[in-house]
């Protein structure tokens, strides 16, 4: 895998702390030596509206874009957001749904017809309510991201250390918001081995 | 933000800081800007170092000053300049319209032994931009100003330090111009052991009159014409010679060649990677002025050639032009295999190599579905945004067919669902000027309600609000004011009270200077607290004979948040 470059697209809603996810990644990826591209976008669109941001990296790096059906991991903090990276996904991807939505102030798509859509284009997903989990054990949903890492990386779907992102913990965030990213971490990579998954393909793990 | 002052030999940084590292390695002594995406982070950065410093008693190694608006922030860095200091000004690509007027004459004077590099941040796809999707590039030419364009982070640094250098060498301010995705890409950076100091001690920063340089009066305005002519002819040596225009796989036996400028460049070299083949290669880091020997010498080996550039083809222009001396026989493509509107995408380069050379790729995937996308709102929580209460007291009290003019800031959002306010929407400060139009050409039997932020009122409001009042308009503007410029990221405006060096400064009361405009009808009111007398005063504002101004005055709910959490 480490040969290879590696796509991933987090998607979510402008306040999720996507940007945060990336520097999370990009410094994972940097402490082990590999070149690496991102992504994001501030201003108008940050405001509550939809982002996503890109994280590429690899032994040489040159787009900061995922190049269309070229993302090997997408992972959702909101699951209507999951559909807008369908474009850069295909079959190969897998998506990492966070079971939360946020309403936009207009149309709203359900969870049932998010997974219909994922299914027709036969798209390999599995939804975890990760808002719900860490809203419950922590009181903060805010950490559902850095949660949805650690539950990534423990499925093995993230191809970096598990110490990449410890340190990147410690270098990213101010030092007040350290214990509890790392708790939210843990139990993410701890939660990879429960069964409250919905998935809707057969996942080797 | 990273921290800019760190030792290391490889740092991660977004495109944005890796200009201001650039900056600094270089000596920048003064820096202005305005703040509008994706140029904004520059500023931000050189604000918190001022704070910083401040902060342990230190003093900086640079001024820094969020301006009113780019002209001034351009017109300040022209003083600076005559003064012999190196000086950064940044903005967005409408800033360039508005600093334009200050920029033209200033490659006429030159920057004397000071340098000047202008930071303008053009925003393919519009993702933070209404407006017009702007492709600055065309300034170059009018203004006969050297422009460089980075593709990553990396080149950020080092085209900034170039600038530096060239503007240092010719006298000449420099543009370096970024997109969306060069300013806020992020990727390990090579950076220097150290910054240097200030180039300039105290003693050499002094303005020493020089009329024959600094007056573009006729007839003299003409020769300096020639100069900065001539000037530019030396430059283009330069750009022979730069290895910021830079040939790979030169060596390659392809006859189908790629130049590329910008971010248009590192999607080339994925697609190169991705269909697995050498094809010869240039990056125009240079965009005016081109190095004509060095694409001509590239053109003759070729059948044919590829311009990947974002938007409008204008190096395609240039480009053919020369291939009519050095290839006339070339097959040019540029804009009719890739697109003129959005940002380009690696896959579209792909596609439109492969085409050229006629090698076939598997089709996409078709997707039909159109996915819903969450558009941006105003901020809830608590304390929330001010104005969801502003706009429903304005729903609430406007008269029937009223006409709501936007303008540029957070409250343009108001736009969108649920609110689908405004009528108009166009450039900085126009939302009062437009309304004046409206007026005076329906005889006023139309009544409009113009919108405007604080920041931007201060930007470019107040001429058009000056203008309204001189010829006699009864139009009705509503200032929202949260005394800060939000949606870039918090900047202090002059209704701030804090300055870029994060000292303590006298705020301004937009109450005074509407009033000093000679407007009559003025009510500051707060739309949370005073919400009745809101709408009472919009219903009676609206009938008014005159000018009137309300200004709805409320903190910011996301400062107010962090006020409370200190």
């Amino acid at each position: 895998m480490k040969n290879k470059d590696f796509n991933l697209i987090v998607a979510g809603v402008g306040g999720q702390g996507l940007v945060t996810l990336l520097n999370l990644v990009s410094e994972a990826a940097f402490s082990e030596g590999l070149d690496f591209k991102t992504s994001e976008l501030h201003g108008l669109s940050q405001r509550g509206g939809s982002v996503s941001v890109f994280i590429r990296f690899g032994k040489e790096i040159f787009s900061p874009i995922v190049p269309k059906a070229k993302a090997n991991l997408v992972i959702a903090l909101e699951e209507q957001e999951a559909l807008l990276a369908l474009e850069f996904s295909s079959q190969e991807t897998i998506f990492i749904i966070n079971k939360f939505q946020i309403p936009t102030l207009a149309e709203n798509l359900s969870s049932k017809q998010i997974e219909n859509v994922l299914e027709r284009y036969k798209r390999r997903s599995c939804f975890l309510p990760a808002s719900d989990i860490c809203q419950k054990e922590f009181s903060n949903n805010v950490v559902a991201g850095v949660f949805l890492l650690g539950y990534c990386l423990g499925k093995g779907l993230l191809p970096l250390e598990k110490k990449s992102f410890e340190k990147a913990i410690e270098l990213v965030l101010p030092q007040k918001h350290q214990a509890l990213n790392l708790k939210a971490f843990e139990l993410g990579v701890a939660s990879s081995q429960k069964t409250y998954v919905l998935c809707n393909f057969n996942p080797l793990w | 933000m990273a921290d800019l002052l760190q030792k290391a030999n490889k740092k991660i940084l977004l495109g944005n800081e890796a200009i201001v590292r650039g900056a600094l390695e270089a000596g920048v002594g003064f820096i202005s800007t305005y703040p509008g995406t994706p140029a904004s982070e520059i500023g931000l950065i050189f604000f918190e170092m001022a704070q910083q410093k401040l902060k342990e008693k230190k003093k900086p190694s640079f001024y820094f000053e969020f301006s009113t608006n780019e002209k001034t922030a351009m017109e300040a860095a022209v003083g600076a300049s005559f003064c012999g200091l190196k000086t950064l000004v940044a903005m967005k690509n409408f800033g360039l319209n508005v600093a334009s007027d200050a920029l033209m004459p200033f490659l006429y004077t030159g920057t004397n032994k000071g340098a000047c590099v202008l930071v303008v941040a053009d925003d393919p796809s519009c993702h933070s931009s209404a407006q017009s999707e702007q492709n600055s590039r065309p300034f170059s030419y009018m203004a006969h100003i050297p422009t460089l364009e980075p593709g990553d982070p990396q080149q950020c640094l080092d085209f900034i330090k170039e600038a530096f250098k060239i503007s240092s060498k010719m006298s000449l301010p420099v543009m370096v111009r970024t997109t969306t995705r060069v300013a806020h890409q992020k990727m390990p950076v090579s950076i220097a052991k150290s910054i240097k100091q200030k180039a300039n001690s105290k003693a050499q920063i002094k303005f020493i009159a020089n009329k024959h340089q600094y007056v573009t009066m006729p007839p003299r305005v003409l020769e300096m014409k020639e100069e900065l002519l001539t000037k530019i002819e030396k430059i283009k040596d330069l750009a022979e010679k730069s290895p910021l225009n830079k040939v790979e796989f030169a060596n390659s036996k392809k006859t189908t060649g790629i130049i590329a400028s910008g971010v248009g460049y590192l999607y080339v070299k994925e697609a190169l990677k991705e269909l697995n083949i050498e094809l010869p290669l240039m990056q125009l880091g240079f965009f005016y002025p081109l190095p004509e020997k060095k694409i001509k010498s590239f053109l003759k080996k070729l059948t044919q050639v590829i311009i990947v550039e974002e938007l409008e083809g204008f190096i395609e222009k240039e480009i053919e032009a020369i291939a009519k001396t050095a290839n006339p026989k070339i097959k040019i493509f540029g804009k009719n295999v890739l697109p003129q509107t959005g940002e380009l995408r690696p896959e579209q380069v792909i596609l439109a190599i492969s085409k050229v050379i006629k090698k076939r790729l598997k089709p996409f995937e078709q997707i039909n579905f159109r996915p819903v996308k969450h558009l941006p709102r105003f901020c809830t929580g608590w304390p929330t945004c001010p104005y969801w209460k502003l706009f429903a007291a304005v729903k609430q009290a406007a008269p029937k067919q009223t006409i709501f003019g936007g303008d540029i800031g957070c409250y343009m959002i108001a736009a969108l669902p649920p609110h689908n306010l405004y009528d108009y929407l166009s450039c900085m400060g126009s939302s009062v000027g437009i309304a004046h139009g409206i007026k005076k050409a329906t005889q006023n039997k139309q009544k409009v309600i113009a919108f405007i932020g604080d920041g931007t009122f201060l930007h470019s409001g107040i001429e058009a609000l000056l203008n309204a009042v001189y010829n006699q308009s009864n139009l009705l503007l509503i200032v929202l004011d949260n005394s800060i410029t939000a949606m870039t990221g918090h900047q202090p405006n002059p209704s701030t009270a804090k300055t870029g060096m994060g000292l303590m400064s006298h705020p301004v009361k937009i109450e005074e200077v509407v009033k000093a405009l000679g407007v009559q009808n003025i009510k500051v009111l707060d739309q949370e607290e005073e919400y009745e007398q809101l709408v009472k005063t919009i219903k009676d504002f609206s009938n008014k004979k005159d000018v009137s101004v309300i200004i709805a005055r409320r903190i910011c709910g996301l400062l107010a948040k962090r006020n409370l959490k200190k």
